[in-house]
């Protein structure tokens, strides 16, 4: 290809690529750096239906010259990195120092949001990613090897999970699993304990939402392993049973390392998805039990008094963190494209 | 406290606001402008948006009522020109908008349009009046006056009180659960505390100062109590709100908790629940706590503003309108027990005694302070830890303050 046609090939993908990724990631990096300015505050009389009271208020006059001089806010470099509400280095050192062993040090860091939201992130990462992969690809075998009247409908039920919208699905778990809904009342009574309940619990808490999350991505695994079975080779398939290949050995040898390229497709959609898993625990109320970095954005957006930079921080925390988990997927796909062949 | 005094008069006033109505009607003649209002969602807001819309029929008018207001009014008033005119705010939201500079302080539309607004609904900072209040609310005990009397008790007017109750209906074998309560972790739970706290006779902040000190006696007092409540209340109250409390409420499972005033009419008309439980359902005075006598309770007030960003016309546009729908114009049989209207000739009825009883109580009204939602938000955060048994009080309190420390530092507060 001439170097012209090229460039004006993906002039326009670049183009876009550029206006929706790099430009939002640069601004949430600059609003990461800056914090608001210094707050300028007087002592006013404030004056309504339950009397009147001294309080102390901003000075808005004060606090617009300073923001009208520096727009951006004040400069904090990696302030905001290192607060406690994020990577907290003075909160681990300390307890580092001061700890009386391993597990107290563990106890500690839990007790800080970002560590918090990590544990929680990670499991359920590192768990929801492979169980939906295996399940997704024991659906598709065996929608695969339904009769081809009824298929048409099997696909249609098994995409239902993925098709209705997170916080309407965990919605309806969340009703189910309560202490008077069918699942939860089942649960009491196959535990024969009337005082058991999913959402008072930190791992029946956990449990669920890695049950919603696998749930919800199964289908998602299942379509694209279901659209990789439709290409196998059928003669290898008839040579293995040839050969005395049972089902699961022909599975094993043959439809296995066929899809194995799809498998990399799926875990590294899913590790993205799993990491910013944020919806179910909207839903479920979970935020007692389990947070994530993007519920912490969410949580900094929603207050009354919205904390920009702090918000900004996290998002520049999960895409590292992203980042890093894809990293070893990412080498891996790149070797295999640039082996000469 | 001039309106509760009104209340009171009730027949008298009632007189009155015939002719005011017809009156007022006069005003509701515009002709020119917008009107966009954005604000929580619960019958009395909704009775005085529709008002406003209809009053403002004439021009472009339309409102959006959400319980996410808070996330949108902002960003929706921020713009220039803002995409809302109006936002109908309580005395915590108000302060963000204030902070942020986003609405107009109302006096010249007041002298213009608002001569006969009475000065206790106006709501001043500093000398300029950003805002008009419609009507109070405040959290109170709510009780099922037959389960209390099958326990032959009293009317709790402490929250040890409460406690002896819910031992006693447990007991009985009435309720396994009596107590409910808004618990969910977040910022139902840190209103909880606040209120909590403040009826043990706490100060949130060094005086004068952004300095937060609740690591005290009171905060730990505040903690216990609310953990020796929750041994009483479903399990599952770390994901109650308010809405899903009320739902406890009408399905019979408890019969004490504390609800906030807005949300008793609910409680006890007759859709959603068996007569006897919407039919012995009272609303009770504020609780205290410990022997400070503060009641348990903040005040509140909802109420209007108007945004800054916008042409003069639409300003007044949007005054007319929301004066209008806040006038005794707005009373009549449906609306006139979906709140404590803070408007002349409003009567109290029996939903209301809850606030009002909190009012002659002495309740503090909540801080209209520019960091206090900075410590609702960290207190939200970090008590479930310790009612779920993973801390002792002191560290959730230390939990809460560092949290707090952080953010403010970040927002300017603090250096």
């Amino acid at each position: 290809m001439k170097h012209s046609t090229f460039f004006w090939f993906v002039l326009p993908s670049a183009f876009l690529m550029l206006l929706f990724i790099a430009l939002p990631v640069v601004s949430v990096v600059t609003q990461s750096l800056y914090t608001s300015h210094e707050q300028v505050l007087v002592t006013v009389e404030n004056c309504g239906p339950f009397g009147c009271t001294p309080v102390t208020s901003i000075d808005q006059d004060a606090t617009q010259a300073l923001q009208a001089e520096k727009p951006l806010g004040k400069w904090a470099g990696l302030d905001i990195y290192k607060d406690r509400n994020h990577l907290a280095f003075a909160e681990v050192a300390s307890a580092w120092v001061n700890a009386d062993g391993l597990p107290d040090f563990g106890k500690t860091l839990m007790n800080l949001p970002f560590y918090k939201a990590m544990a929680f992130t990670l499991t359920y990462t590192f768990v929801v990613t492979p169980l939906t992969i295996i399940l997704g690809f024991f659906i598709a075998v065996a929608v695969n090897s339904v009769a081809k009247a009824l298929k048409g409908p099997t696909i249609f039920l098994t995409l239902l999970p993925f098709i209705v919208t997170p916080l309407v699905g965990s919605l309806i778990l969340f009703w189910m699993v309560d202490a008077r809904g069918i699942l939860g009342a089942g649960l009491q009574w196959l535990t024969n304990n009337p005082d058991l309940s999913v959402k008072a619990s930190t791992p029946l808490m956990w449990i669920m939402l890695m049950v919603y999350g696998i749930w919800h991505a199964a289908p998602f695994a299942f379509v694209v392993f279901y659209a990789g079975l439709q290409t196998v080779n059928t003669d290898s398939l008839e040579a293995a049973m040839i050969d005395g290949a049972n089902r699961w050995e022909r599975i094993r040898y043959v439809v296995i390392p066929h899809l194995f390229p799809l498998v990399t497709f799926v875990a590294l959609i899913q590790l993205m998805d799993n990491f910013r898993v944020f919806e179910p625990i909207v839903s479920f109320s979970a935020q007692a039990h389990a947070t994530s970095l993007s519920y912490a954005i969410f949580n900094d957006l929603g207050g009354e008094t919205r904390l920009l930079s702090s918000a900004a921080a996290t998002s520049v925390l999960t895409i590292i963190g992203i980042a890093i988990l894809l990293s070893p997927v990412l080498i891996r796909t790149y070797r295999d494209f640039s082996k000469p062949s | 406290m001039n309106v509760f005094k009104i209340a009171t008069l009730g027949t008298a006033t009632a007189v009155l606001m015939g002719t005011t109505a017809m009156a007022d009607s006069h005003a509701c003649a515009i002709t020119d402008g917008r009107v966009n209002i954005v604000g929580n969602e619960f019958p009395a807001i909704q009775s005085v948006a529709a008002a406003a819309i209809a009053c403002a029929s004439g021009v472009d008018a339309e409102a959006n009522l959400t319980a996410d207001h808070q996330k949108i009014n902002l960003a929706g008033m921020s713009g220039d020109p803002a995409e809302y005119t109006s936002a109908v705010v309580a005395n915590s939201s108000i302060v963000a908008l204030i902070n942020e500079d986003v609405i107009r302080p109302l006096d010249d539309l007041v002298a213009m349009f608002g001569a006969d607004i009475p000065a206790r609904q106006l709501i001043t900072v500093d000398g300029n009046v950003m805002a008009v209040a419609f009507m109070a609310n405040a959290q109170h005990l709510v009780y099922r006056s037959d389960v209390l009397e099958e326990i032959g008790m009293d009317v709790p007017t402490s929250y040890e009180g409460v406690l002896d109750a819910a031992q006693a209906i447990r007991a009985a074998g009435i309720m396994q659960n009596p107590v409910g309560g808004a618990y969910a972790a977040g910022w139902n739970l840190a209103e909880e505390f606040v209120n909590m706290y403040l009826g043990a006779g706490g100060e949130f902040f060094e005086a004068g100062t952004a300095n937060v000190s609740i690591n005290n006696e009171d905060g730990i007092e505040a903690l216990e109590m609310m953990k020796a409540l929750t041994a009483y209340m479903n399990p599952d109250y770390l994901t109650h709100d308010s809405n899903a409390t009320s739902a406890e409420w009408e399905a019979g499972n408890v019969a004490l908790m504390n609800m906030w005033g807005s949300r008793t009419g609910v409680l006890m008309d007759d859709e959603g629940a068996e007569m006897d439980v919407y039919s012995n359902t009272v609303a009770g005075g504020p609780l205290t706590v410990g022997d400070s006598g503060n009641a348990a309770s903040t005040l509140w007030w909802d109420g209007w503003t108007v945004a800054k960003n916008i042409s003069d016309v639409d300003a007044a546009a949007t005054f007319q309108a929301l004066a209008y729908a806040t006038s005794p114009a707005l009373l009549n049989e449906e609306t006139m027990s979906q709140a404590v209207w803070l408007m002349d000739g409003f009567e109290a009825q029996p939903v209301n005694k809850g606030v009002l009883a909190t009012v002659a109580a002495g309740a503090s009204p909540y801080p209209m302070l520019p960091f206090m939602g900075l410590l609702h938000t960290a207190a939200g955060d970090n008590i479930a830890d310790f009612l779920q048994g993973n801390e002792s009080a002191q560290q959730a309190l230390m939990d809460i303050e560092a949290a707090y420390t952080a953010a403010a530092t970040e927002q300017g507060f603090l250096q």
